[in-house]
This record gives C-alpha cells, structure tokens and sequence, in this order.
C-alpha cells in the first residue's frame, strides 16, 4: 500500500497551481512515496518517552524588542521580481474567486 | 423580495458567529522590523522577512504578544501555557511567501466570554457572547487589480502588489456560535462589536479605525426554522467596516436566506461581500469544496510558553471594563443613558471625564464638550479634542463658577482659545472680557434701565417680579453682555423695594 496516492498527488498540485502530466504524476507519487516511507522509518524510532517537537533545540520564547529598523527601497524589494509596475509587484491574473 | 425581515424572524431563528481580526498598534511587524506606520507609499516597508527571501528568519514581536495576552485576559479567556505558531498555505500573492504565519490547533488564548447589553422590547437585557478563540497571525498585502470594469478580481488583466501590510501583527477573535438572540440578531452583533471596540482601544493594543481596517468584521449567519433544533447552512459576510454595517449586514442576510428558504432553495455555504450602498450582500467565494491550508507548525519560530506570573502582572495592569466605566460614570453624573450613548458615540467621554476630574461640575462638562466645541469642531471638520483641552475647558467652568465669567462671555473665550489667542486667562486680558462686577457701575446701567421704562419699573415695585426680566435685559444689553445676570437681578430688585 502506498503512502500516498496518485490523487493525492494530483490534489497537491493542482492546490499549488503546479501543472502535471499524466507522466509526471506518475513519477512523482512513486517518489514521494519513496520520501514517506524513509520518514516513516524515523518515526520507528520514536518511543513513548519522546514527547513530540517541532524544533531540534528546547527553546522557547525568543521575541524582539518593538523597535523600528530600516526596511529596503522600493527599488531593493523589487529588484529580484519577474515583473513589476511603478512601485509594485505585478502578478499574472489570479484564478477566479470561485476557485 | 416577498419576506421582509420581521416575517423572516417570525419564521426562522437566526443564530450568529463573528470573526474579528484587529491590526495591533505595535511600532514593527509581527516577525520583523519593518514599520507599520499607515499610508506609506507602496513597498517602503519590507524587507526580506516579510517578503518571504529564502534564507531569511522571522522573530516574534514581544509587544504583540504582550497585547494578545492583554486581550485573552479582557475577554476572560485562559492564556495557554503552550502555544504555537503554524503555516496556513494558500496560493495567492497577498502573501508573498505563499503561506499566512497563524496559530491552528494551539491558539494562544481560548474559552473566553463577553457579555453585551441590548435594548430589547422587554428592557435591557443582556447576551454572553462565547469567544472560543483568540490568535496570532499576520496581515496580508493589499492587491490592485487592473484590468476589467469593476476592481475586482475577475476579469482582471494583473494585480499589483503593495507589501507594507504584509506581516503587521493581527488578532483575530472567534466567538462560537451566538445562539437565542432571535429577532435581535443584528443588535447583538453590533454591541458585541462597540463593545469589543471599545475594549480594545481601552486596553491601547490597537487604533480600532474600522474605516481604515485596522478593525474588521466578518458576520457568519445562519437561519433555521423556529424551534426545529436545527442549525441551518452559513453564509460569511466579510470586511464589514462600519459598526452600522455590522447590523445591516446581519439583518440583510437574515432576509435574503429566509427568502431563498421560502421560494424553496437551499442557502449555499459561502463567502458573500458587504455591499454600502444597498445593506445586501453579494456572493464571494463558494465554500463548498472544503478548504485544504495544509497547516503545519512553523519551524522558524519557537513555541510560546507566557509563564504564569507573567500572565498574573499583566492581569494587574487591565484597565477598567468600558461597560462598567460607563455605568459607574453614568451613576456619579447623573446623567441619563441618551446623554451617555452621545458622549460615548462623539468618543468625549475620556475628555469628559477628564474635566471633571479636574474639578468641573459634570453637567456643565458635557454640555461644553457636547454643545459649543462640538459645534465648532463640526464646522471646522475636526475633533472636539484637537481644538481645546481638558484643562482649557475645565478652567472656562471654573471662571464661570466663579462669577468671573458669564456664559455669553464663556463663548467669547472658547472661541478665543480656539482661535490660538492663548489661554482662557490671556484670551480674558487680551479682548477684555471682564464681567462687570463692580457695583456702582451696575446701578448706573440699572437706574439708566429704570428711566427708561418707568412703567416696567411701577409695575414690579406693585410686585410683578417677573416684569424684571425686561430691565435686567436693557442692563445687560448696556453692559455689553458683561454683567452677571443674577447679580443685576438682585441689585435691581432691592433696589426697588422687593430685594
């Protein structure tokens, strides 16, 4: 049995607007599934006694003073985008709100 | 339509839930800092972080935990002795790291209540409101579309991306279903939400401008037949930015979902968008296909553990509730609830307070605030606030109080204060607005009045008392309005024999 299915695969993408093949679909699920299954092997591991964590190191409460600091320019933050407009970023036409 | 609302609420039982998100008034965003200062031009406020750079690492913003915590503890919810943040990915560019960093099933604040008082057709009464939660997240980016007719976003040919608001801290409030408010639906959705207003803006987490979305509502409504035990399907109205809004909003997707029911449709689960011109809704988004935000803890940002003694000082610091201020205020002035609800809505009753505090007498407070500089406030297009002060105002009272001014000569003063000639003390000297208390002069003026009209004068020494009224006139008139009223009454009423 799989870890996950060809479908699943195929939900995935399409919520990532990412196009697939019939092919590539294919492909891909076998090597997710190959991905899963190593993960699945490290949770072996895991006994009751090792409480669950999102965060190799214990900490806990890291928070920033509330204080102003220099952001970049306009011409910084746009410098790596594929498209801009005046002082914007310009996306291609998002799917309808129906999606 | 056929069904207006009072038929809809004969037939159906509306029940509510309300989801309010409130922009946090911190100086930096929620996991960097960048400013959050309102209406900078576009893009002057990102940086890698909130632009989502690959290698670029948030840190949580204490201060905006501080103020979450602030709003657990005055919406009696339990703080979370463990709580974290998560990704919720959606694909669309108002974020532009393709995930909004939120809080899921560990949400720093749960299990609160806020009770909310409604005039109904029996008296006051008064409606829990259960919030099941509150949490952390972060705004989004504000889109342009261009292209197509209407700014929406269909048919638009591209969007444009402002990020400025892209990670400004935000709470959003979930209360749980508001079940029994009946016909009352509306009203209970709006004093829910002044009351949370006023809360917030009490404790100082948040600007609270619905106009400028810092505080946003959305009206989940749903209706069923009355008594049937049935909880029907919901409909979401989002951005509801006005509190009338908020009653409107409610009460037209009441009508419009009793309607459907009534010509035999089914009421769609989904999003629906506030229209202002009209008080109805439009639909938005269907919400039939479940959505899938693949949530996940965050693994750039460590968990929040707020220890209990932290919780315990910031519970010391909650001020007063808004609700039981106003009571308490309305009990020591006296004042009827009209008044209070005016002052309340004008948004004096701080400044009210604050003048009494300094000694005015609370009546003569409110109808300043309320009367004369309001009015000139509205015809300058301004806040009362921005054009006198408390202590300003409070010291015109006192010199009233005082026999030092009349409230004819009070306006003069106000006006001069107002007008940027000082102090009410240096508006005084400089226009010389004395009353004009020295006696001798008054009786000048009084005997002038008197051999003026010696038929009135005949009349009140047979003792016509009130026949004094058209003398003590011709005194004040005399003197130019600055004479005290009561005084010259007195004076000219001994001085006829009837003193």
């Amino acid at each position: 049995m799989a870890a996950i299915s060809r479908d699943e695969v195929a939900h995935l993408a399409r919520l990532s607007r990412i196009e697939m093949s019939d092919a590539e679909l294919d492909h891909m699920a076998s090597e997710l599934d190959v991905i899963l299954g190593a993960v699945a092997r490290v949770q072996e591991v895991a006994a009751n006694d090792i409480p669950p964590t999102s965060h190799a190191i214990a900490l806990h409460n890291v928070f920033r003073a509330d204080v102003v600091k220099p952001s970049l320019t306009p011409e910084e933050s746009l410098s790596g985008a594929p498209a801009t407009e005046g002082p914007r970023f310009k996306v291609p036409q998002i799917l309808g709100e129906t999606e | 339509m056929s069904m207006n609302y009072d038929a809809a609420v004969a037939a159906y039982e509306p029940t509510l839930g309300l989801e309010v998100h409130v922009e946090l008034n911190t100086n930096s965003k929620m996991f960097c800092s960048c400013s959050t200062e309102f209406g900078a031009e576009p893009n002057t406020q990102t940086c890698p972080v909130c632009l989502g750079l690959p290698g670029s690492l948030p840190v949580v913003n204490g201060k905006a935990i501080e103020s979450t915590i602030l709003i657990g503890l005055a919406l009696n919810c339990s703080i979370a002795p463990f709580s974290r943040f998560a990704r919720k990915n959606y694909f669309y560019p108002d974020m532009p790291k393709n995930f909004q960093t939120s809080q899921f099933d560990e949400p720093i604040c749960i299990n609160g209540y806020l009770d909310v008082e409604i005039e109904t057709d029996e008296g006051a009464k008064t409606f829990r409101v259960d919030i099941e939660r509150v949490h952390m997240e972060e705004d989004t980016g504000k889109s342009l579309h261009v292209g197509g007719s209407t700014g929406r976003i269909h048919g638009a040919e591209y969007s444009l991306l402002d990020y400025n608001r892209a990670g400004i801290p935000l709470v959003e409030i979930v209360t749980r279903i508001v079940p029994g408010t009946g016909k009352y639906a509306p009203q209970v959705a709006r004093a829910y939400v002044t009351e949370l207003r006023d809360i917030l803006r009490s404790l100082g987490v948040s600007d609270v401008k619905m106009e400028q979305g810092s505080l946003r509502c959305d009206a989940n409504v749903s209706i069923a037949p009355i008594s049937s035990g049935k909880l029907g399907t919901r409909s979401e109205t989002k951005n509801v930015n006005s509190l009338r809004s908020v009653e409107r909003a409610v009460a037209g997707e009441i009508e419009r979902q009793a309607n459907r029911l009534e010509s035999g449709e089914r009421i769609i689960q989904e999003t629906r968008h506030f229209l202002e011109e009209s008080g109805q809704t439009r639909p938005g988004r269907s919400k039939e296909t479940a959505e899938d935000y693949r949530y996940f803890p965050e693994p750039d940002l460590v968990p929040v553990t707020p220890d209990a003694d932290w919780i315990e000082e910031l519970r010391k610091t909650l001020p007063e509730k808004p609700s039981l201020r106003r009571k308490r205020l309305q009990e020591e002035w006296n004042v009827p609830a009209k008044e209070m609800e005016s002052m309340v809505n004008a948004e004096l009753l701080d400044v009210v307070e604050e003048t009494v505090k300094l000694g005015a007498d609370a009546t003569r407070a409110r109808s300043w605030w309320l009367g004369e500089v309001s009015r000139l406030a509205n015809e300058k297009e301004v806040a009362p606030t921005s054009l006198i002060t408390a202590p300003q105002v409070a010291e015109v009272i006192a010199l009233i109080a005082g026999g030092e001014l009349t409230d004819k000569l009070a306006r003069q003063v106000v006006e001069g204060v107002i007008n940027g000639e000082g102090t009410p003390r240096e508006v005084i000297d400089k226009r010389g607005l004395k009353v004009v208390s020295d006696d001798s002069a008054l009786m000048v003026a009084i005997e002038a009045a008197i051999a003026a009209q010696p038929d009135t004068a005949e009349r009140i020494r047979g003792g016509n008392i009130p026949a004094a009224g058209a003398l003590i006139g011709a005194v004040m008139k005399a003197t130019g309005g600055q004479a005290d009223a009561a005084k010259v009454r007195e004076l000219l009423l001994k001085h006829l024999g009837q003193g």
